[in-house]
C-alpha cells in the first residue's frame, strides 16, 4: 500500500508527517532542525528519499541540508550563493537602485530526473542550481537581465519563490518572483522572458502594459497539461492555456480574489484550489471562516470547502508554499496556516482533518506519495 | 590549544558537544581561530562570517576575558588568556529577534 509523507517547514523547525494510504492516523517527526527557520524543504522526484531543506536564521544565516533516508538524517551541504558577475542594483522602495544582497533561499525544486540537480529561489531575486547535490551552486545569471533593475522587494522581501518544471520538456521552466511577476525559460535556464501578458496590477502598478513588478504569490500546474498554468496574484486567480503567452483572470465567484496559495488536482487538471484571504493588509480569512475554495472548472465557478475547518474567530493565514496535494485516488489536499495547523483532507477537499495543531508558523508545505 | 565556545545552534549543526579545543598557529587573532574553525567545521563556513566580505554577521558577538571583542580589528592579537588557552573565545548569538 502506499504512503504519505509531508514535509513542514516552519518558523521553527521542519518535521515530517508520515501516514499509510488511508490517511487517517498521522505520525509526527521533528522538529529537525529546532529553533531555525526553515522557509522548505523537498523531495527528489527521482529519489523520494533524497530531501533538500532550506535552513535560516537571522544569526546564523543560510544553510542548506540533504537527507538521503527520508529525512531521518541530515548532512550539510554548500550554502554558497554568489551572484554571477557584477550583481548590479534593482528597485528600491524608496524608487532608488538598491544593490542585490543573497539573504535566503525561498524554493527548492529538485530535477525530474536526476537527484543530484536541484534549483534555488532566493531572495534578493534570483535563481541557482546545483549538480553535485547541492554542495555547489551556480546561479543562472540570465534571468535576471529581464529588466532586473525594475524589480522590486515586496512586503515580505524579492524573493523567487515558485519553480515550476515542465515534466515532459527538460528545457522549459517557470519562475515567479514577488515583485517582479512570472518568467519563462525554454533553454533550460539560460535565457528568459517574461510571462505577465493579462495581469492587472492598477493599484500597485499603474502602466497595465507593464512587463515586470507584478507581485505574483503563486503558479500551479498540472503534469499531464504542462502549458496551462494556474496562478495566485497578490490580487486576482488566473490562469493561462498557452504556457504564459496571455493569462485571464479566473476569480469569478471567490468571496476575495487575495491570497497566497494555489494548487490543481493530482488526477483532475481543471480542479484547483485556493484559499481567499480577506485582503492584503489583514492577511486573515473572509469573516473569520477558513475555507478552501474549489473551481472543477479550471476557474471562474468557485465552491466553498468547509467540512472540519473552523468556521469562526479563525485569523490565520496560508502562505505561499503552504498547500500541497498527493498522488492517491482519491486525491489528499494539505494546507498550514500561520497559526501551527496542517489540515488534510483524503476526499478532494469535500472534508478536512487537522494533522496537527499546534506547531510553530508554517511557511511551507510539500507532499511525497510514496510506493 | 585555543579553546572556542560556540553558541547552540551552531553546536547542533557541528554536532559538537561543549567546547572545541583548535590548534591555531601564531598570531592568534579572531580571523586565525575563525579560519581554523571553518577548516575543522566547513559547515559553519557563511554562518559566522558572510562568505564574500568575511565580516563578522551582524547578530553574532565575539566575547573573551570578559570583554566584547566584536568590534576589535579581525587581525589584532587577543589577550594572551585566549592564545594560551586559559580562557576561552565565545562565539554568542546576540539577544535580538525571536
Amino acid at each position: 500500500m502506499s504512503s504519505i509523507r509531508v514535509l513542514v517547514g516552519t518558523r521553527k523547525g521542519a518535521f515530517v508527517l508520515t501516514s499509510d494510504g488511508k490517511r487517517e492516523k498521522w505520525d509526527v517527526s521533528g522538529p529537525h532542525f529546532g529553533g531555525w527557520e526553515i522557509y522548505h524543504l523537498k523531495g527528489s522526484p527521482a529519489d523520494p528519499n533524497r530531501l533538500y531543506a532550506s535552513q535560516s536564521s537571522t544569526w546564523f544565516g543560510q544553510v542548506i541540508h540533504r537527507s538521503d533516508d527520508g529525512g531521518t538524517t541530515w548532512e550539510t551541504v554548500g550554502n554558497e550563493f554568489i551572484y554571477e558577475g557584477v550583481p548590479g542594483t534593482h528597485q528600491w522602495y524608496d524608487g532608488t537602485q538598491h544593490p542585490w544582497e543573497f539573504k535566503r533561499v525561498w524554493h527548492l525544486e529538485p530535477a525530474q530526473t536526476d537527484p543530484n540537480t536541484v534549483y534555488a529561489g532566493v531572495e534578493d531575486a534570483a535563481l541557482f542550481r546545483s549538480a553535485d547535490g547541492g554542495q555547489t551552486w551556480q546561479e543562472l545569471p540570465g534571468l535576471r537581465e529581464v529588466k532586473g533593475h525594475l524589480w522590486a522587494p515586496g512586503a515580505g522581501g524579492m524573493g523567487l519563490h515558485t519553480i515550476v518544471l515542465d515534466p515532459g520538456n527538460p528545457e522549459r521552466m517557470f519562475i515567479a518572483i514577488s515583485a517582479a511577476g512570472a518568467f519563462r525559460s525554454q533553454d533550460g535556464g539560460e535565457t528568459w522572458g517574461p510571462i505577465n501578458n493579462g495581469l492587472k496590477s492598477p493599484h500597485e502598478i499603474p502602466d497595465p502594459q507593464a512587463e515586470v513588478g507584478h507581485c505574483v504569490h503563486r503558479i500551479a500546474m498540472h503534469p499531464s497539461r504542462p502549458s496551462t498554468l494556474f496562478m495566485q496574484k497578490h490580487w486576482d486567480v488566473l490562469r493561462t492555456d498557452d504556457a504564459g503567452d496571455v493569462w485571464r483572470e479566473v476569480s469569478g465567484n471567490l468571496p476575495s480574489d487575495f491570497g497566497f496559495v494555489i494548487d490543481v488536482h493530482a488526477h483532475e487538471p481543471e480542479t484547483i484550489y485556493v484559499v481567499p484571504i480577506k485582503s492584503d493588509s489583514e492577511h486573515y480569512p473572509p469573516d473569520g471562516k477558513l475555507r478552501v475554495y474549489r473551481s472543477r472548472t479550471g476557474g471562474d465557478e468557485w465552491e466553498a470547502l468547509a467540512k472540519g475547518l473552523p468556521q469562526q474567530d479563525c485569523y490565520v493565514n496560508v502562505l505561499r508554499e503552504a498547500m500541497a496535494v498527493d498522488r492517491l485516488d482519491p486525491c489528499g489536499i494539505y494546507f498550514g496556516t500561520t497559526g501551527g495547523q496542517v489540515y488534510a483532507s483524503a476526499d478532494s477537499g469535500d472534508s478536512w482533518l487537522p494533522i496537527v495543531r499546534d506547531l510553530p508558523a508554517v511557511l511551507s508545505v510539500e507532499v511525497q506519495t510514496l510506493p | 590549544m585555543i579553546r572556542v565556545i560556540l553558541p547552540a545552534h551552531l553546536r547542533n549543526l557541528t554536532r559538537v558537544q561543549g567546547e572545541v579545543a583548535l590548534a591555531v598557529t601564531a598570531p592568534v587573532t579572531q580571523r586565525t581561530i575563525l579560519d581554523a574553525l571553518e577548516a575543522r567545521y566547513p559547515q559553519l563556513r557563511g554562518t559566522i562570517r558572510d562568505h564574500g566580505t568575511q565580516e563578522r554577521r551582524a547578530y553574532l558577538r565575539f566575547f573573551a576575558c570578559k570583554q566584547d571583542l566584536s568590534l576589535d580589528d579581525p587581525d589584532s592579537p587577543l589577550p594572551e588568556a585566549v592564545a594560551s588557552g586559559a580562557e576561552p573565545f565565545r562565539i554568542v548569538g546576540a539577544m535580538a529577534g525571536g
